[in-house]
């Protein structure tokens, strides 16, 4: 059979149902395949957004996304998509056509290097230049992207491979001599690490997006509870426990809860679950959790002791090591410990100067939640991103989809449509900054085009708003590049000129009524929220200041 | 601290940017790089020698252990046999030609090639030999140096599988 149509009866084998992609002559035939398919194509306006849609697909369902682009330009457009995909662990494969094989060198027409470009941002990658390694290829593209550390992987095709004739014979079984994800924990290290915590006065949970990944949820708020101990995320781990749940702390770091900050350096027991410590969630290193012994459980060996020093380091699936570990441990209450935290719960809850006059972005963010407590959250970067993650108080995982790790701005847009394609009955919205939703807004064509009814909350303060935070607070008010001049510009408008649903609200009085409004419509919305301008995220741990170092505002 | 790392690897095409890129990326100081293929088929080793202390070189190791085609690392800085070889292109006139053969003898160097003001000298060994005997030839006038960089295995029976 032709090797394209082998594509896709493979893709078809591995359960695919969507596709987010854009044609183009090299990998035209495979989409000429695809046009029997039961898979659905969504046709995107940019092969970035196409790449977003699978990644925002695959961490809401939890299964492996899949993005088509051709070669060449279409290529290089899912760069900032693939490594957005990385830096979060997110399964998803990428497949792009390539010029034939025996121009393959020559700088011939659309022809890009994609497979050296995309080597330091997949989990692994390959340009097949064998037919008859084609299915093998996929097959065991799948299985990276999905096992082990989640992450996405590229698959280049030259064009006359896509024409060749191949026999349809799907292999079951993979052959990786060097691929041995490790999913059992050390029972020995995980008899130390429960002595550690039963020893411990003031022990702290510290999960991360691999306990999502892991689907690890229910046995983490079981450990928090049979310890107890209280329960601190990474944003990328926010609703790995529910945080209304007592013992959650809600997330740390830069824009963190002081009381997860206070509590994460104050503790003596450190428990990081499927966390990889990057920066912005530990401040100055040398000054984090300067009391604690540190267990660390990660699926990726290379994670431990990466940024930090681990006393009990435990590799394997978090789900796995949880179930096991429970097991190790009895309840003992630490009332002092609880006081303690319980008091700076108190002392310093999440807060903001209320206003009559100009509309909060932080009361925005809590009327979705009242509204709609279940929708799926999705995030571009920025002030947006925090407030929403300070805001928004997450049920449960996978509701939560945010870029941590890139911080890319116009990923929340086409993540929202990916995870509404996932979940087309659940409300999705994207809440997002001016800046960051112009840099995908084509897209609104797409979800117009496919009935994609997402929801973008647009919280517009004409600013690059984080990065004017930065100049206010670091550089002395200069305002270099970050006021976007936009007075003229109409949301609105341009929702309206792709054919979708434009409001703009400009009083605190009418928020509400808003959001009400455009959860019952019926079509994709975008809503202008004309914010206070000048508003800007505390509680913040400085760069490079330790987590307990915070600055805050008088409110 | 120098490491000598033994690193099995599937012989795919594009294993060896994969390996170099990582280091790179991650800021490791490769000092140098050897490949080729091995006694088993589709598996090539490379002998990389690193600079970095403990941590950086557990992070190198995990790091490489992370790609997919790599099947096994070995640090194999200790109590190992390691060899590396150089040519040396050396000016040679008729009266100091005497003088290095006689020099690479001493160093069981071997003259590969001969020219009328010129010679070339093979020379295996560990770093300080080579090194060493380079060295020595500088006195007539090197035109040319070309070494492979360091291959190395452990002594004893164990193999890297
Ligand atoms: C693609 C990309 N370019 C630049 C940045 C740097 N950056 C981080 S936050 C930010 C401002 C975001 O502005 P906006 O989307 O309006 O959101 P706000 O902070 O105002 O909520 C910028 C430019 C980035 N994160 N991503």
């Amino acid at each position: 059979m032709r090797a394209a149509d082998a594509i896709i009866k493979a893709l078809e084998k591995e359960g695919v149902k969507h596709i987010f992609g854009i044609p183009g002559g090299a990998i035209i035939e495979v989409y000429d395949a695809l046009f029997d398919s039961g898979i659905k194509h969504i046709l995107t306006r940019h092969e970035q957004a196409a790449v977003h849609a699978a990644d925002g697909y695959a961490r809401a369902s939890g299964k492996v996304g899949v993005a088509f682009a051709t070669s060449g330009p279409g290529a290089t457009n899912t760069v900032t998509g693939i490594a957005t995909a990385y830096m979060d662990s997110s399964p998803i494969v990428v497949m792009t056509g390539q010029v034939a094989r025996s121009l393959i060198g020559n700088d011939a027409f659309q022809e890009a290097d994609i497979t050296g470009i995309t080597m330091p941002v997949t989990k692994h990658n390959y340009l097949v230049t064998d037919e008859n390694e084609l299915l093998k290829t996929i097959k065991e593209a799948f299985h990276i992207a999905g096992t082990g550390r989640p992450g996405p992987v590229l698959i280049d095709l030259p064009k006359d491979v896509t024409t060749a004739e191949v026999e349809f014979d799907y292999p079951e079984k993979i052959t990786l001599p060097g691929y041995r994800p490790k999913y059992r924990g050390h029972p020995r290290q995980i008899k130390k690490a429960a002595e550690l915590i039963m020893k411990a006065e003031r022990p702290v949970i510290l999960a991360g997006g691999g306990v999502i990944l892991s689907n690890a949820s229910e046995e983490l708020t079981k450990l928090a509870e049979t310890i107890p101990a209280y329960v601190a995320t990474s944003l990328m781990g926010k609703g790995a426990i529910p945080e209304t749940h007592p013992l959650s702390l809600g997330f740390i770091g830069m824009h963190g809860t002081k009381y997860a900050n206070y509590a994460v350096q104050e503790s003596d027991l450190l428990i990081a679950i499927g966390i990889r410590f990057s920066d912005r969630t530990t401040g100055r290193v040398s000054d984090f959790a300067p009391d604690a012994k540190i267990i660390h459980i990660d699926i990726d060996p290379a994670e431990i002791g990466k940024n930090i020093e681990i006393d009990v380091p435990i590799v394997g699936d978090a789900k796995l090591i949880l179930q096991e570990l429970i097991t190790n441990i009895t309840y003992r209450k630490r009332k002092e410990w609880e006081d303690r935290v319980e008091g700076w719960k108190k002392s310093y809850p999440l807060r903001y100067r209320k206003d009559d006059e100009k509309i909060k972005p932080q009361y925005v963010i809590e009327k979705i939640w009242e509204l709609q407590p279940d929708a799926i959250i999705t995030t571009e970067v920025g002030q947006n991103q925090m407030w929403a993650a300070q805001y928004f108080k997450v049920k449960r995982p996978r509701q939560f989809i945010t870029s941590g790790g890139l911080g890319t701005m116009g990923f929340g847009f086409p993540a929202a449509m990916g995870a509404k394609t996932a979940f087309p009955e659940k409300q999705v919205v994207d809440i997002a900054g001016d800046g960051s939703f112009l840099m995908n807004v084509q897209e609104l064509a797409t979800c117009v085009d496919y009935g994609i009814n997402v929801k973008v909350a647009v919280l517009n303060n004409m600013f690059l708003g984080m990065v004017r935070q930065w100049q206010e607070l670091f550089y002395d008010e200069r305002y270099s590049a970050t006021c976007l001049r936009c007075k003229e510009m109409s949301i609105e408008k341009i929702a309206e000129g792709f054919g979708a649903v434009g409001m703009t609200v400009e009083k605190p009085s009418e928020v509400e009524d808003a959001l009400k409004e455009a959860f019952e419509i019926d079509a994709p919305v975008v809503i202008d929220f004309r914010v206070d301008r000048l508003e800007n995220v505390y509680p913040m741990v400085p760069a490079g200041a330790a987590l307990h170092e915070v600055i805050d505002e008088e409110v | 601290m120098r490491h000598t790392i033994a690193v099995l690897v599937e012989d795919r095409p594009g294993v060896l940017a994969r390996v170099a890129g990582l280091f790179r990326r991650r800021g490791f100081n490769i000092e140098s790089l050897a490949v080729g293929i091995t006694e088993k088929h589709g598996v090539s080793r490379m002998t990389i020698v690193v600079s970095g202390d403990d941590r950086t070189i557990e992070q190198v190791t995990k790091q490489l252990n992370k790609l997919i085609e790599v099947i096994k690392v070995s640090d194999v800085s200790k109590n190992s046999v390691e060899r590396e070889l150089a040519l040396v292109k050396v000016s040679a006139t008729p009266q100091s030609r005497a003088e290095i053969i006689e020099i690479a003898n001493i160093f069981r160097a071997r003259i590969v090639d001969v020219a009328r003001d010129s010679l070339i000298v093979e020379v295996t060994g560990d770093e300080d030999k080579i090194s060493a005997f380079i060295d020595l030839m500088k006195q007539y006038g090197i035109k040319e140096v070309t070494r492979t960089g360091k291959i190395a295995m452990q002594r004893g029976s164990k193999a890297l599988e």
